[in-house]
């Protein structure tokens, strides 16, 4: 594959691991903040050709891990109690909710369908005028443009049965999150290559100079990621805090205004309950009160009970790079994909599910 | 060419006029209906002479020898896609799962159940896919039934097909002699079928050349068995849960482990692409016109020349081995040094968000 084989060559790859060696002389914890970063990191299997000094944890970038089991619920209940067709992205179908996952109401008789794009969710809402459709619209910066601009195009074809349930997270105020937590050991950050190439960088500078810690915006093939490993170690070991922008090939400093704009016309900041973290403030979109008749929340009266998570499950520790999957005395045993106990063990992007499926250390079950 | 010869053969098997578009369910009831449905042209366009019986059952002589049984359902959606149709999956499924036994079929039994609002025309092309897949494979579709379902409680068609065939006389073909040192080799690109399939499924339609790779493996495996013999410890195709699931399988069943090179496993660029777009790993993907075959290590060489040598393994490679270390584990060293575990699916796989 052209414009990828080149990030995914064996020698380059070894060049900048010897120049990580050669760099480090004392041990330093870093956080990729994206799922995306993780599932390569493990899939490619660059944990283990890390020298032992740098100690790579796990962000909280997975959205379907983050999206708290109410909202699950009420995706559930959507498509079970009101008949709604429930489209959503494919990772979300498996996450259990409290009672069940979207999988399971699928089984049980209703409507959930899989979707690449909420446009389609769209087109669905026009082929069938007398259904109510209903696109679960998680995710971060990334898949916030394409959502927003379904709400767009259902005005302006006057579509009325099509809302969104919105679960959107914002990678900054996580960040914050991460930091703030007495018990983070963290001393940079891999920021999201993908998200910056919507929402530029300039979020990140205040973010350095507050925490004093070196930020590297950083792609996802395994070039991209061991050099944005060796920005972030250069710099620590001078003392340094800089923002550097490893992904340049794809990440402009002012991001994707265009996107921005659809995002900005649709969506406002409000406070936003993470699973498994809690509640961040200034940390997710909510669709703006004039696109109130595209908002699932207000459309349909659904009252949900918050149900609190199982005590076993150290999700928001693993979230916050405060324990590694193995640390946690479930994993791999009453903790699997096949039976998660919490998210990051359903979504391929899940720290844990990315442990369970391609880590060699892992115990055998 | 295969197209061609696709086309040719709709040239010359029309669909009859009828006085019915649609398929009802008067049509699956035995009586008068169901018998001009079949008499439409259905028994001529699958014509043979244990056929034409038109009897509950096929009587037949055997060869003296072992034989091999097999069945398999057919509920794929959609129900055409780019490269072929159920009907040929139907006739080609059961003729490999008997080729990965070692055995070249015979004789199909076909059975349908047909979701009421089916259209004839829909249906004829099935069957002249059925009626493809039987000729190239060089099997005969001996016995049938047809039955019909309430609209809703199908998915246009579901097809079952199983098949009896007459074991090569070299086959040895079996989990307990594969051992430690044995190559995997595989015949051609992987996940090429499944993301043919994805390519067309409602909700995650992308525009690709991709085009499903579904085919007979019989003869390809009966040469390799002529030349090859007992030097094929076993033969499996990766169909469902793709080439993960199927090597998971060996390695919990034999207790051995198993070692993949990602540099060894062919995999088209446009699927390559196609599965990154969607987050799929082309190892959990389902595929239709390939087969691995574990084999003597000193056989190795030569069999991936003879495959590399037939028209359905020209993108043949070796890709792993067999070992003691690590027992009921799958290894896969990635592309740039690192090594993973590849581990059995949990479900079906999901298209990842971002």
């Amino acid at each position: 594959m052209q414009y990828l084989s080149e990030y995914r060559d064996a020698d380059v790859v070894g060049q900048y691991l010897d120049e990580i060696r050669r760099t480090v002389t004392r041990p330093w914890t870093i956080m990729e903040v994206c799922g995306g970063q993780t599932h390569s990191l493990v899939k490619n299997g660059i944990l283990q050709l890390l020298p032992e000094q740098v100690r790579m944890v796990h962000g909280p970038g997975c959205p379907v891990c983050v999206t708290p089991l109410y909202q699950i619920d009420k995706a559930v209940h959507l498509a079970m109690e009101h008949g709604a067709i429930l489209c959503s992205y494919g990772d979300m179908l498996r996450v259990p909710g409290s009672k069940m996952s979207l999988l399971e109401a699928k089984a049980a008789g209703a409507d959930v369908r899989i979707l690449y794009s909420p446009l389609e969710a769209v087109k669905i809402a026009q082929e069938n005028p007398s259904k109510e459709v209903v696109f679960f619209a998680v995710g971060f910066e990334t898949t916030a443009p394409a959502n927003a601009l379904s709400v767009i195009h259902a005005q302006r074809a006057g579509v009325k049965n099509y809302s969104i349930l919105t679960s959107h997270v914002l990678v900054p105020p996580a960040i914050e999150a991460v930091m703030n937590d007495e018990d983070s050991h963290i001393q940079g950050f891999l920021a999201a290559g993908h998200v910056c190439a919507i929402m530029g960088i300039d979020e990140y500078y205040p973010l350095v100079e507050k925490y004093n810690i070196p930020v590297v915006v950083t792609g996802f093939e395994p070039v991209d990621l061991v050099q944005g490993i060796l920005m972030v170690v250069r710099q620590l070991e001078k003392g340094e805090h800089r923002l550097e922008n490893q992904y340049s090939r794809v990440v402009r400093p002012e991001g994707n205004p265009e996107a921005q704009k659809v995002i900005a016309k649709v969506f406002e900041i409000e406070d936003r309950e993470w699973r498994g973290i809690g509640n961040i403030p200034m940390s997710g979109y909510e669709l703006r009160t004039e696109f109130g008749a595209y908002d699932a929340n207000k459309k349909f009266s659904v009252n949900i009970e918050k149900v609190s998570e199982s005590s076993e499950c150290i999700a928001g520790q693993v979230l916050k790079g405060i324990k590694k999957p193995f640390e946690c005395p479930q994993f791999g045993k009453k903790c699997r994909p096949q039976s998660p106990l919490g998210a990051p063990m359903v979504s391929s992007e899940g720290a844990c599910a990315a442990y369970y499926h391609f880590s060699q250390a892992m115990e055998e079950v | 060419m295969i197209t061609e010869q696709k086309i040719k053969m709709a040239l010359q098997c029309p669909m009859p006029k009828l006085d019915f578009d649609i398929i009802t369910l008067g049509h699956g009831s035995g009586g008068l209906l169901t018998n001009r449905l079949l008499d439409t042209g259905v028994f001529d366009l699958l014509k043979n002479d244990l056929l034409d019986e038109r009897h509950d059952g096929a009587i037949f002589e055997v060869e003296a020898g072992q034989m091999a049984f097999s069945t398999d359902s057919y509920v794929i959606s959609p129900v055409f896609f780019p490269g072929g149709n159920i009907g040929e999956l139907a006739v080609n499924g059961t003729v490999n799962d008997l080729a990965m036994c070692g055995a070249r079929a015979k004789h199909l039994s076909l059975a349908f159940i047909l979701e009421e609002g089916l259209t004839m025309r829909e249906f004829w092309d099935i069957l002249l896919g059925v009626k493809y897949a039987a000729e190239q494979a060089g099997v005969q579709i001996v016995t049938g039934d047809t039955k019909v379902v309430e609209r809703g409680k199908g998915d246009k068609i579901f097809i079952n097909t199983s098949g009896i065939g007459m074991l090569h006389p070299k086959a040895r073909i079996s989990k307990g002699r594969v051992k430690p040192g044995d190559k995997i080799i595989i015949s051609g690109h992987v996940a090429t079928h499944g993301m043919a399939i994805m390519s067309v499924r409602q909700g995650l339609e992308f525009e690709t050349t991709i085009v499903s790779d579904s085919t007979n493996l019989n003869h390809t495996v009966m040469g390799l068995l002529d030349v090859f013999g007992d030097h094929i410890h076993l033969l499996h195709d990766p169909t469902r849960g793709g080439v993960a699931t199927v090597l998971n399988e060996l390695a919990r069943d034999t207790r051995l482990g198993i070692n993949l090179l990602e540099r060894g496993i062919p995999v088209l660029d446009e699927v390559a692409g196609a599965c990154e777009l969607l987050g799929l790993d082309p190892l959990y993907v389902a595929n239709e016109g390939i087969f691995i075959a574990i084999v003597a290590a000193e056989a190795a060489d030569s069999v991936l020349e003879h495959l590399q040598n037939d028209q359905n393994g020209s993108a043949a490679a070796i890709m792993g081995e067999v070992t003691t270390e690590h027992p009921r584990q799958v290894l896969l060293y990635s592309k740039i040094g690192g090594k993973r575990v590849v581990n059995m699916p949990v479900g079906e796989q999901l298209p990842r968000i971002c």
